[in-house]
């Protein structure tokens, strides 16, 4: 009953609040329902005893990833609308025919897959936290690694791009010219 | 009782969201907001197969995806305000430069 009424409630607010984050024209409305839809969704993850799951999605999107969209944002004018011309007939073609596929797909999914054993099982006298460590330690060791370089790849990677001629006053004709003459 | 249809059918419905702004959106930003979407959508799906199933494959593949989804976001934010200043605008439509 509980668990209904949490799913219920959950799902009608998270589908709420990124249907305004892709609705919204203003950058700074889809950045706080993103958030809030964010914080939402780790509730579905303590629904499904995936605790740590859930503590992980709290702190890397509502504290790093929104953080890091928030000084994003700073960089780049939001407060102009950008002016969205749209004007494609297929849109709704293609978008009805995926969405009929992913149906299918989930509807038959559960009968397919009716004879898998679990790998990793989850452990009865662990709590979640510890079990995902013992398998995350071992069994996923090297992509677990491999994660690891592949962020500090990413905030290099992030900290060049982003970081290069920081305090250069925004002129769009003279940057323009200098990437014109590069290519 | 919730079954596993019924996570399964929330992710799609997730995931339709995200699918709709990144196809319907111009604006870059909303771009990587719509992906996130995306994204978070796919990992209601993993923890809930793994939860029904007992198995920890799920939640596991769910944390790769949200250190891939992190380190997305600082690349691609990174090359965002790049754009920005260069062209001053975050127009989807301004990448299209080649005119083709």
């Amino acid at each position: 009953m509980f668990e209904a009424v949490a799913f219920y409630l959950f799902s009608f607010l998270t589908i709420a609040m990124f249907s305004i984050t892709v609705m919204s024209k203003n950058a700074l409305y889809s950045l706080s329902s993103l958030a809030a839809g964010m914080i939402f969704i780790s509730a579905f993850f303590f629904l499904l005893n995936a605790d740590f799951l859930g503590v992980v999605q709290i702190i890397v999107y509502t504290g790093a990833v929104m953080a890091l969209y928030a000084f994003g944002m700073m960089f780049v004018d939001t407060t102009t609308d950008v002016v969205e011309k749209i004007a494609n007939p297929k849109l709704a073609f293609v978008l009805s025919a995926l969405s009929a596929i992913l149906v299918i797909i989930i509807v038959i999914s559960p009968i397919v897959a009716d004879n898998i054993q679990a790998l990793y099982p989850v452990s009865a006298n662990l709590g979640n936290a510890q079990d995902v460590g013992l398998v995350l330690f071992t069994k996923y060791l090297v992509p677990f690694e491999v994660a690891a370089v592949m962020l500090l790849v990413a905030m290099i990677g992030g900290i060049i791009l982003a970081g290069k001629k920081m305090d250069e006053i925004h002129n769009n004709s003279e940057l323009d010219d200098e990437f014109n003459l590069k290519v | 009782m919730i079954t596993l249809s019924d996570y399964l059918v929330l992710s799609t419905i997730l995931f339709m969201i995200g699918l709709f702004g990144v196809v319907r959106r111009k604006n870059l930003l909303m771009l990587f907001f719509a992906t996130e979407i995306m994204l978070n959508a796919v990992n209601i799906g993993l923890a809930a197969i793994s939860n029904y199933y007992g198995d920890l494959t799920g939640q596991m593949f769910a944390f790769f995806i949200i250190a891939i989804a992190a380190s997305e976001v600082a690349v691609g934010l990174g090359l965002l305000i790049l754009w920005f200043k260069r062209k001053g605008t975050i127009d989807l439509d301004s990448l299209q430069s080649m005119k083709g």
